[in-house]
């Protein structure tokens, strides 16, 4: 039987039908579904969200010693936080197949930046695979998790934001769980890196890699698909599949077992095709390795290696490439007078009262990723700098000790606390810092589709359990001012806020709502402005809500939109925002 | 160089709207007729609030889920700027499903940009074929403004090759049971005013 799969449900499903009985991940766009969508196995699969990758692919790692098959899934900058586990693991070899599944996400549409996973197979000497559907997301992940059990060699399996979220046609198949037995056997040659024994396993990664190179020549995961043999196209994952609309009379070597490369077939093909040009997203990664072979290839000169390929953008490939000019285009009719819509926080997000109070005070804020990302954007503006999870901790400290005059701030999330602002709270504690510190505490992770996390009292397998909370963290690290507040009320919002400004020790606010869109129900009665009493003073502008409509003229509360927070009503000087009568 | 015989479908509006649904009906149709589809959304930050867009392929054989642009049979839109804004997915011959709905970004409520005032007048010259309703409203009177992109959908499914019955049992399979009996309403009263 068939289904229409998203990349992320065929992982999810290839893992189950593989055997796998343990699934770890942090949630990351594109690849958080992997895991939502493998706990739908349960009883079958155990499945957590670790507090960070690193952990998630240690607890997946440790599940593999012991001889289950376990996957672990990430982000493509969570495999930077992983790296760690990942290059030694390649050393201490893997029991159970163990497979890290990690989305790339080619034109950053939810990411701080476009780094290419692939360079981290060759790194890390491991197999990887790329697929180009659904169907080759299950099959990859399954053959991915085989390889990895044969060789005791961890394996990554490379998706992007297309892949992953596209859906496609799959062929459903049972499930076959493994034969192995699960319990560790000791071996300490082989899981105990110190020198005496690192040695040898550094040298066995070699030898594993030449055996799995000589398995890649023979993969049917790598194709040559003969047609024309004028122009010979090397491509993997999504741009397999735009090159194919481009390029239907060409020939095409698929690779999909794409490290470590196979060398010989690529020589077959291109002894085989007049001109050979390599597609590939993002880094010219395989048209290195295929120049490094010696053979003559065209690529990056006519494939952009930044930002998503699309079939458009191979169509100027194409044209440029054959001397053609540009295929006339549609032009953009009207784009200069539509309003762009850029993402805003929601109506009666938690966050909001606190950007709008932090922009009455002159600070630096460094920030952190997360919904609350959004308030880096007008009106709000009100976060100043981001560089990854738990920065916004960690650069606040470095800022102050620099000897920034002015007061920093660090904002971070609930999740993005645990799985990264602790030990940058630490360390401003330790190393007597002064900088405040604010925990946006929406109870859950947000921007990913709200996953649990350890401060939920909640576990993905649906469970209760204990719950962290963030000022208990705060006096374990030895602060003496914390402070939770409700952001809903921007009175005790200022008082915390001009009182961490004015301290000379390190201070913790703790921002605590949760997030009305989890909740599904409004934080309260929507609001309404009588217009006859209403200034015209644009305070509420300074909000960025989009339920005030009309702009400063007559402004308007759109009842669909109203979450009743309040802010707007608190702010208004003439009192003309009350609840609306008759409710919503 | 396409394959003619791919249909491509884009579905556009605002983060909230039903797109994402509109576009699973859409594919499951497909599937039903015995089509291959391939499909792609938006997840993540762009959802929240922004311009969503999904996209719809299906034929004998697809190859990209992403639709080239100046090539899709069918644009439909919830939201009348972001009709606007996508328009150039849409094929010269192509057919336009707008819904007479205006959603303000907040550039707009902020002042920072104007919501055109003569939106029906670019919609026109945009697009030579226009279905042209007030999905909402009709939604409304049908007891569910929720119900919109359904509608949207039964306008849409006009300019597509796929039977009646199997957008019913799209529906069946990917509504939850208590929201069928209104859907399919929605459904045959937006096939029925396109």
């Amino acid at each position: 039987m068939k289904r229409l799969l998203s990349g992320n449900e065929a992982i999810a499903r290839g893992a189950w039908e593989a055997g796998v009985t343990v699934g770890t991940g942090y949630p990351g766009t594109p690849s958080t579904e992997i895991l939502e969508n493998l706990v739908k196995y349960k009883p079958d699969v155990y499945c957590e969200w670790s507090p960070n990758e690193k952990v998630a692919f240690e607890v997946a790692a440790g599940a593999s010693l012991a001889g289950a098959r376990s996957i672990v899934t990430m982000k493509h900058v969570g495999l930077n936080v992983a790296a760690d586990p990942l290059m030694t693991l390649s050393y201490i070899s893997v029991e159970g197949g163990f497979v890290a599944c990690v989305a790339d996400d080619p034109g950053m549409h939810s990411s701080q930046n476009e780094q290419d996973t692939r360079n981290y197979a060759r790194f890390a000497k491991i197999p990887l695979f790329e697929p180009s559907d659904s169907q080759e997301a299950k099959d990859f992940l399954m053959l991915a998790l085989k390889i990895s059990e044969e060789f005791k060699t961890p394996a990554i399996l490379r998706s992007t934001t297309r892949v992953s979220h596209s859906r496609s046609l799959v062929e459903m198949g049972e499930r076959r769980p493994s034969e192995k037995k699960i319990g560790f056997e000791k071996d300490p040659p082989r899981f105990v890196p110190i020198p005496v024994w690192g040695r040898p396993m550094r040298q066995r990664v070699e030898d594993r890699l030449v055996r799995l190179q000589a398995l890649s020549e023979r993969s049917e995961a790598n194709r040559i698909e003969w047609r024309d043999r004028k122009l010979g196209i090397i491509t993997s994952s999504i741009a397999y599949q735009y090159a194919q609309e481009v390029w239907p009379e060409a020939s095409f070597l698929k690779l999909g077992f794409s490290y470590p490369f196979p060398d010989a077939l690529i020589r077959e093909f291109a002894g085989g095709v007049e001109r050979v040009l390599v597609v590939e997203e993002l880094d010219d990664f395989i048209e290195q390795h295929v120049k490094a072979l010696g053979i003559t290839c065209l690529g990056r000169e006519f494939v952009p290696g930044i930002m998503e390929l699309s079939i458009d953008r191979l169509l100027s490939s194409r044209a440029r490439l054959e001397g053609r000019s540009l295929p006339e285009q549609k032009a953009m009719q009207f784009s200069e007078q539509l309003p762009p819509r850029p993402p805003v926080l929601c109506p009666a997000c938690p966050h909001r009262g606190i950007f709008y109070t932090l922009g009455r005070h002159d600070v630096v804020v460094t920030g952190d990723i997360g919904c609350y990302s959004l308030g880096a954007f007008q009106p709000l503006d009100r976060m100043d700098s981001i560089l990854c999870m738990g920065a916004g901790i960690s650069m606040a400290h470095g800022m102050e000790k620099a000897g920034e005059p002015r007061k920093v701030i660090g904002v971070v999330g609930d999740s993005t606390f645990f799985h990264s602002g602790i030990t940058g709270l630490m360390d401003i504690a330790y190393n007597r810092g002064r900088s405040a510190i604010i925990v946006l505490d929406n109870r859950t992770t947000a921007m990913t589709g709200h996953q649990d996390h350890p401060g939920t009292g909640r576990t993905l397998m649906g469970e209760a359990t204990l719950a962290v909370a963030i000022e208990d963290i705060g006096r374990a690290c030895g602060l003496r001012h914390i402070s939770v507040i409700n952001p809903y009320d921007l009175e005790s919002t200022r008082a915390a806020l001009a009182d961490a400004l004015s301290s000379e020790e390190p201070y913790l606010i703790v921002s605590r709502a949760p997030c009305p869109l989890r909740e599904r129900k409004p934080v309260g009665q929507p609001r309404a402005i009588k217009t006859e009493e209403c200034l015209g003073c644009g305070k509420w502008l300074g909000l960025g809500c989009p339920a005030i409509e009309g702009g400063s003229e007559k402004p308007k509360i759109n009842v669909q939109l109203c979450g009743g927070c309040s802010l707007c009503e608190q702010l208004c000087p003439a009192g003309a925002i009350t609840v609306r009568e008759g409710g919503a | 160089m396409m394959d003619n015989e791919t249909q491509s479908i884009v579905l556009v509006g605002v983060g909230g709207q039903g797109i994402l649904l509109a576009s699973e009906i859409l594919a499951q149709a497909a599937m039903q007729s015995g089509y291959e589809v391939k499909t792609n959304e938006v997840h993540g930050m762009a959802q929240r609030g922004g311009s969503v867009m999904a996209q719809i392929r299906y034929g004998r054989r697809v190859h990209s889920p992403l639709v080239a642009r100046n090539t899709a049979h069918v644009l439909g839109a919830l939201e009348q700027v972001e009709a606007l804004r996508y328009a150039d997915y849409l094929r010269p011959e192509g057919l336009a499903v707008v819904s007479r709905q205006s959603i303000m970004p907040v550039t707009v409520s902020s002042g920072a940009a104007t919501y055109p005032a003569n939106v029906e007048e670019m919609l026109r010259l945009a697009f030579p074929r226009l279905v042209y309703v007030d999905a909402t409203k009709l939604a409304s009177e049908l007891g569910d403004n929720r119900a919109a992109n359904i509608i949207l959908l039964g306008a849409i499914s006009r300019g597509l090759d796929l039977a009646l019955d199997s957008w019913q049992k799209a529906i069946h399979l990917c509504v939850r049971e208590k929201f069928q009996d209104l859907n399919l309403r929605a459904f045959a009263l937006g096939r029925d005013i396109a």
